[in-house]
């Protein structure tokens, strides 16, 4: 008689057991692993980092990336061992300096994106959410400044501020502020109408609550989109920056300056172009792969 | 005579927009007891929303304006409280249901966790394991299991949804339901269900309620009171007893039950009250119903007839032709 009852409790302890609460980021883990794109995308990712973050085990950032040697300039790829992508103009490891720059490029990129996301989640929810004068205001301050060419701004305060890695992610970070805002305030504005949020100010939530915890995880969207596209471009905008000579001087390797670089050599050695951009389209693949699943994975409506 | 908990008094709101000024409640007089409910009848567009909306003091930002009249319960002054006190007040005395439970749950949020929000926000104090239990209790109170808190809303049913919501309402015990048609937009079976529970749980807890509903039918089935509304204004207003078996009424209030199918006759079609509800942006100088009102006089157009007490109890008709009991 025993048998069956002990059975019957195993299927119960099983069931509770499948709706135990996760922790948020658990489910959203086991969303993810599923997939393949998305986990492509991370592995690809770390993996970048992991390889830059340990450049020192396997190059000299002196010797390698900076020391010029002038009896190997030029090298193509393969043609000199030690020298996997080839040499540039100076005899410099191209390699060497696509994983050093990696350490300026990625970390502006996140940086930058860090800064003009949270300015920009603020700034734009803050108009949505009160409306009226509030969203005039600070939205028309935001149009000003959106009627300024970002690469102007970032140029505008790097000047004013002095010439520094901070300043430069500050300046980035601030001129991407305004796109971001409006992005996020469309999205904002779209959420806000449901009755969901309408119900949650019935029930006596505060308005920071009702912002932070139930419209800005709806609207992540278009908002993480954005986010990965402009990474991509603030890479690209520290180059422009680093060629009027505003951004990272030489010759600190980074793959923009590496690519303006090039540029002159492009019609006798193109290879020099191709190393960092390859390593720039990597990053934004990844970083794209990663932000739609993760999109995908923070949405339980898309689950299984 | 059981306590007031809810009084509304002359309230007048008015919806300010571009074009002009919608005067949505032009004058509303009602009370709820406690203990009991109050159903609030009329056809769309007669202020019903927009009362239940006044009393939570959530009309829309900048547009809805309450002009003239208060609100006050247990003798507080709704109206004179701040933001902040307001929304304390929100959720814990005062909660509201509202029409589409399909739309009023956040779709990336756990059941359990909506509902724990609303129980962790006006406890404070309480400890984490506190909440959960009190989570569980409420999802077993309105008959969904424990273990399915867990779940996010696209894995309910409408009926299941419903009742989840109406376990957000009632998890801080509040003393007034505001419930803004609970089942429109449910099947009539889950309907039944739903009612008999909101029902169930409002004598358990003591609640007073304020019904929304198109639905005669369901007005008989729980209210205690009746308030039938027409063009923002309460034309009669009585208990149950007295809307339905009273024998005099607005003209409203007959056209009402006039529009439902009657089981006793046989009639080929049903008798809609004509005409439309006239236009919110115009004050008119005299009784709102006139228009389509089969008795409607002179005077009817002119000037607008106040509240006439019919019986010795509560029964009050807005209107000119009803015979004051104490005259006789």
């Amino acid at each position: 008689m025993t048998a069956p009852e002990s059975s019957q409790n195993v299927s119960v302890e099983s069931r509770l057991r499948k709706y135990r609460k996760k922790s948020q980021f658990r489910t959203i883990w086991n969303r993810l692993k599923k997939n393949r794109l998305a986990i492509f995308g991370l592995v690809l990712f770390t993996l970048m980092l992991g390889v830059v973050a340990t450049a020192d085990l396997y190059y000299s950032y002196e010797q390698d990336a900076v020391a010029q040697n002038l009896r190997l300039r030029f090298k193509s790829p393969g043609k000199v061992p030690g020298h996997p992508l080839g040499t540039d103009q100076y005899g410099r490891d191209v390699l060497a300096r696509v994983i050093y720059g990696g350490r300026i490029s990625m970390f502006v990129g996140l940086a930058t994106i860090c800064v003009s996301l949270s300015l920009g989640s603020l700034i734009g929810a803050t108009a949505a959410y009160y409306g009226g004068k509030v969203d005039n205001i600070l939205m028309r301050i935001m149009d000003v400044f959106l009627a300024i060419p970002n690469i102007l701004m970032a140029i505008t305060l790097v000047a004013a501020f002095g010439t520094s890695l901070f300043n430069l992610i500050l300046a980035m970070g601030l001129a991407g502020t305004p796109k971001m805002s409006r992005i996020v305030r469309s999205a904002v504005l779209s959420i806000i109408g449901t009755d969901y949020i309408e119900a949650a100010r019935a029930c006596g939530t505060s308005d920071m609550r009702i912002i932070f915890r139930h419209i800005l995880p709806n609207a992540m969207g278009p908002i993480l989109v954005q986010a990965t596209q402009t990474v991509a471009r603030s890479v690209i905008t520290v180059s422009s920056l680093s060629f009027i000579g505003l951004g990272i001087s030489e010759p600190t390797p980074e793959w923009g300056a590496m690519l303006s670089a090039a540029k002159s050599q492009l019609r006798y050695h193109p290879y020099l172009a191709v190393s960092p951009g390859i390593a720039i389209v990597m990053v934004v693949v990844s970083l794209t792969l990663l932000g739609d699943g993760l999109r995908d994975a923070m949405d339980p409506r898309l689950k299984n | 005579m059981s306590e007031k908990l809810l009084e509304v008094k002359d309230l007048h709101v008015t919806y300010r927009t571009d074009d002009d000024n919608v005067y949505a409640l032009n004058g509303v007089d009602i009370a709820v007891e406690k203990g009991k409910t109050l159903g609030l009848v009329g056809e769309t567009g007669a202020g019903k929303t927009t009362l239940a909306l006044s009393i939570m003091r959530l009309l829309p930002d900048r547009v809805g304006f309450i002009t003239k009249g208060g609100i006050t319960l247990e003798g507080r002054d709704l109206l004179a409280l701040t933001e902040a006190d307001m929304r304390t007040l929100r959720g814990s005395d005062i909660s509201m249901i509202f029409q589409d439970p399909m739309t009023s749950l956040n779709p990336i949020h756990t059941v359990g966790d909506q509902i724990a929000e609303v129980i962790a926000l006006h406890n404070q104090q309480a400890s984490k394991a506190e909440v959960e239990r009190k989570v569980d209790e409420m999802l077993e109170m309105v008959g969904i299991p424990a273990i399915r808190k867990s779940e996010y809303p696209h894995q309910f049913s409408g009926g299941m949804k419903q009742r989840i919501v109406i376990a957000i309402a009632l998890a801080c015990n509040p003393r007034l339901l505001l419930a803004d048609e609970p089942t429109t937009a449910l099947d009539v079976t889950i309907q039944a269900q739903v009612l008999e529970m909101m029902n169930e749980l409002k004598q358990k807890l003591q609640t007073s309620m304020i019904l929304i509903t198109h639905d005669l039918g369901i007005v008989a089935q729980i209210c205690d009171q009746v308030a039938i509304m027409y063009a923002g204004e309460v034309v009669e207003i009585g208990t149950v007893e007295d809307i339905f078996e009273g024998t005099q009424h607005h003209p409203y209030t007959v056209g009402l039950f006039g529009a439902i199918p009657n089981m006793a006759e046989e009639s080929p079609r049903l008798h809609p009250i004509d005409g439309l509800m006239p236009d919110p942006s115009v004050v008119l100088p005299g009784c709102p119903f006139a228009e389509r009102c089969p008795h409607a006089q002179d005077k009817c157009r002119e000037s607008r007839p106040a509240p006439v007490a019919v019986n010795n109890g509560m029964h009050r008709v807005k209107c000119w032709l009803a015979k004051s009991a104490l005259e006789g």
